[in-house]
């Protein structure tokens, strides 16, 4: 039995981007606040020391700083015919793990949604006919607009400081930004980052075409910034140790260097690390949550009681708490009724790789978000009335690293070791670069995520089990960017190019991408969303669920900007809707 | 890897007489002795409230390996794990090989890590014995078992069709010839899987051959100069600033350069 703790205002479980920002405002507001984090406290002197954290090995290949699949994992298998297994090594996605979460470990491309994006169903219907919508598909529009999230953009960008340059300023378009780009109050709070000679093929390129090349919006940032918070970063050195570590130069936007410096001077926050929050509690009748449980470090189990729970996991372990706290109708893929669960969906990726002679690319000059990217092929950017597919993809020529583990690529068909190999790998290293399409996924009747029958985590809990595969439509769609990615290889100058398709069946052993949306969707039909439009749950108005699973579908975007938008979204109707009269902010 | 983990495992296959490295100075036993707080109410949690919880200098580095003997492998093994590695990346015209660079060290100090016994990993069962492809790792056996029965079937196999020579003692061109059956899965072991074994080891050999030289392989970082890779330098802002020229300095390791000394 639990043994209960005094009660907070507010219960927060997870301490990354979504989390450390609630609790630095809900504080600001007044209210006590508790964040319960089941990793350790990570910060950048400490954990991603200069003299410790550019260990490729440590950190990228054996996962240092991720959640242990030991801990918790899930199941996974591609279509609900067969019986799913666990993830016993993370592979295809890397969930984070200690305060800063995912926002650690990132790369940091910042982008915003596509207005388009938030009303995709009623434009491709209203542009193409429902002809053109996928065979099981469950498309559906997001309950808020591009233009009423605008400020809640700016607000995440200038706190994490992003390097950008805007494409759209009120309307008027902007030379050498993103011309399809939603509209802007403002410029990017500091100038886009310098690109390598491989991006300068690229935009030559791509402009060359008739095509629209920018460099892409970072969270890597191009010179020093104190963002509103008062917290400080330094310009980044193109170190190249991005992706799966945190940033010794302050230089990379994280909780670490945006929130939590202001936040623990916060006399009403405590957070507890290494404490797992095993479940929402709620009231006798299931319409109030309580609080939370949670276990320590000691394996106790505690309550905290709490007026206002917010879920600020990784968007996948929000959707398992959900199904473990039993708030919200888990979703039924054979009757196709419930919601928690429904709509997972992921991300293609697809390209092409470009082979040079005598260049000098220097791959390890590099930074997560380094690189030059257009929009000509996203969203409905573009007409999709010849191809007969939904979605889109941004597609980019980057180098985010050069660490030779992972990154020491061969032309298809090269022995994988001897001398012939070695020669290969040493002749390629310098001259070689991709163009990738990272491409949007739809949600489907057929990909879902629920509880699993066999398998349980630690605690004796069911772990959650993904069922997903990518449909037709995705497969159409990631091909035929592979091909529009070929052809600016082509133009690049490339001496040889190769095709990527998209791997299917979906293989959860090579990394794919870490932007998995969906289970806990936000929408305007209690009946199709888990949460109303302030990402606040239908069933249990005291429960707010933060993260990318609120997506209704995924866009052809990495997911954090948007997450931080709608963070910030949610918590401007807490502060000035919710405080005021706690209950449901839309009736239904 | 966290050190106290490392110090486990080095105590359950060292020789008695060796005492762990840095033992004193893990990071996570410091937290657990000196940061776990009670609160008012009694809960054990590490309680961050006011100030951030950390002190000067309070990184956990990883321990250098130090080259010389076997804390995994049997001499035996080791010397077949030597000739494996010897022609998955061979020494020739272009530099030193996987041998020369102490992967079968890095491999064997691997092997008493976490890493080893799949210490991180999800293992429990069911274990499925028919997995789809798309499932990855479903293998009870952990890479410690791998090697250790992997390297049994091998000297079985070697023993049986090579007129009872083992694998250190084949020709170059009868290892490469067993290594590529081994490689698509067309060489049959009594009792274990040798695509497993060939995967492990070139996974491993791969891993050492160009990891920082502090784990133990990519001695004098032979793996680097290779390809052209700088290493840990964090700093490339003049390369950015040049795009397309040659980059003509040579490569750092988190411990420095060789000729800044052995420390």
């Amino acid at each position: 039995m639990a043994r209960r703790l005094p009660r907070k205002d507010v219960a927060i479980v997870g301490l990354g981007w979504t989390g450390s920002i609630m609790a630095l405002e809900l504080c600001r507001s007044g209210l006590d606040v508790v964040a319960i984090e089941r990793g350790p406290w990570r910060d950048t002197a400490t954990d991603f020391n200069i003299g410790t954290a550019p260990d490729e090995l440590r950190y990228a290949v054996r996962h240092d700083i991720f959640l242990r699949t030991r801990q918790e994992t899930l199941t996974m298998r591609n279509n609900s015919s067969q019986t799913a297994l666990p993830i016993r090594r993370w592979g295809s996605f890397l969930p984070g793990n200690g305060v800063g979460g995912a926002g650690s470990h990132w790369n940091g491309q910042t982008w915003r949604f596509l207005p388009d994006d938030f009303r995709l169903r009623s434009k491709m219907i209203e542009r193409y006919g429902e002809k053109i919508m996928p065979e099981g598909h469950q498309i559906q529009d997001w309950p808020m607009s591009y233009d009423e999230l605008e400020p809640f953009y700016d607000k995440f960008e200038h706190v994490l400081g992003i390097s950008g340059k805007a494409g759209n300023i009120k309307g008027q378009t902007q030379a050498g930004g993103n011309p399809f780009e939603g509209w802007r109050e403002r410029d990017y709070p500091t100038p886009p980052m310098k690109q390598g000679y491989s991006q300068e093929l690229f935009t030559k390129a791509a402009a060359g075409m008739g095509l629209h090349p920018f460099p892409r919006p970072s969270a890597n940032l191009s010179s020093a910034y104190t963002n509103p918070y008062g917290c400080s970063m330094a310009p980044c050195t193109y170190c190249g140790f991005c992706e799966r570590f945190g940033c010794s130069n302050y230089s990379k936007s994280s909780p670490q260097t945006c929130v939590l410096p202001a936040l623990v001077r916060e006399p009403n926050f405590e957070a507890r690390t290494e404490c797992e929050v095993t479940k929402v509690k709620l009231s006798g009748d299931g319409k109030m949550a309580t609080g939370v449980i949670y276990v320590d470090a000691n394996g106790e189990e505690w309550e905290q009681p709490a007026d206002l729970v917010l879920l600020c996991a990784y968007g996948l372990f929000n959707v398992r708490l959900m199904l473990l706290s039993g708030i919200g109708k888990p979703y039924d893929p054979q009757s196709g009724e419930g919601v928690v669960g429904r709509n997972y969906a992921y991300q293609t990726g697809s390209g092409a790789t470009a082979f040079f002679d005598n260049v000098n690319f220097n791959p390890f000059a590099a930074a997560g978000s380094l690189g030059v990217a257009l929009d000509d092929y996203n969203s409905d950017n573009f007409d999709h009335g010849p191809h007969g597919f939904v979605g889109g993809a941004s597609i980019t020529n980057a180098y985010t690293n050069g660490r030779p583990i992972m990154y020491r690529p061969t032309p298809r068909g090269t022995p994988t070791w001897g001398s012939a190999w070695k020669k290969a790998v040493r002749e390629t290293y310098q001259r070689v670069t991709n163009v990738g399409a990272q491409g949007s996924v739809m949600s489907y009747r057929a990909n879902y995520l629920d509880l699993d029958p066999t398998y349980k985590d630690q605690l004796g809990r069911p772990l959650m089990r993904m069922t997903f595969d990518y449909q037709p439509n995705e497969i159409k769609m990631a091909n035929w960017m592979a091909e529009r990615c070929e052809e600016i290889a082509k133009a690049m100058g490339a001496k040889t190019t190769q095709i990527n398709r998209l791997n299917t069946p979906w293989n959860v052993v090579p990394y794919q991408s870490t932007h998995n949306t969906g289970g806990t969707v936000t929408g305007s039909d209690p009946k199709t969303s888990v949460l109303n439009r302030y990402l606040q749950s239908w069933d249990v108005s005291n429960v707010f669920v933060m993260g990318a699973s609120t997506f209704p579908q995924n866009a052809g975007y990495n997911p954090t900007g948007t997450v931080g938008a709608l963070t910030y979204w949610a918590l401007d109707a807490i502060q000035k809707k919710y405080l005021k009269s706690p209950g449901a902010l839309v009736q239904q | 890897m966290h050190t106290d983990d490392r110090s486990a495992m080095r105590a359950k296959f060292a020789p008695p007489t060796e005492t762990p490295r840095h033992a004193s100075m893990s990071r996570r036993s410091l937290l657990a002795t000196a940061a776990l707080l009670i609160t008012t109410s009694g809960a054990a949690a590490k309680v961050v409230t006011k100030v951030l919880p950390w002190r000067p200098n309070e990184v956990y580095p990883v321990t250098p390996v130090t080259p010389g003997g076997w804390l995994f492998f049997t001499a035996e093994e080791a010397a077949v794990v030597d000739a494996i590695v010897d022609r998955l990346i061979p020494a020739d015209e272009l530099g030193p090989g996987a041998k020369e660079s102490g992967v079968t060290t890095f491999i064997d100090r691997q092997l008493t890590g976490p890493y080893g016994g799949h210490d991180w990993l999800y293992m429990q069962g069911p274990f499925a014995t028919n997995p789809l492809p798309t499932q990855g790792l479903q293998s009870p056996l952990t890479p410690r078992q791998q090697y250790r029965q992997g390297l049994a079937a091998l000297a079985a196999y070697c023993k049986a069709n090579y007129n009872g020579r083992g694998f250190a003692d084949l020709s170059g061109d009868e290892k490469d010839k067993l290594l590529a059956g081994m490689e698509k899965g067309d060489v049959k072991f009594d009792g274990f899987s040798s695509r497993m074994l060939f995967n492990a080891v070139h996974g491993n050999t791969m891993e050492g051959f160009f990891a920082d030289p502090i784990y133990g392989g990519n001695k004098d970082m032979a793996g680097w100069k290779l390809i052209g890779f700088p290493g840990v330098r964090y700093d490339f802002r003049d390369v950015i600033d040049n795009p397309n020229k040659p980059y003509t300095l040579p490569p750092v390791s988190m411990q420095g350069q060789p000729a800044w000394g052995v420390r």
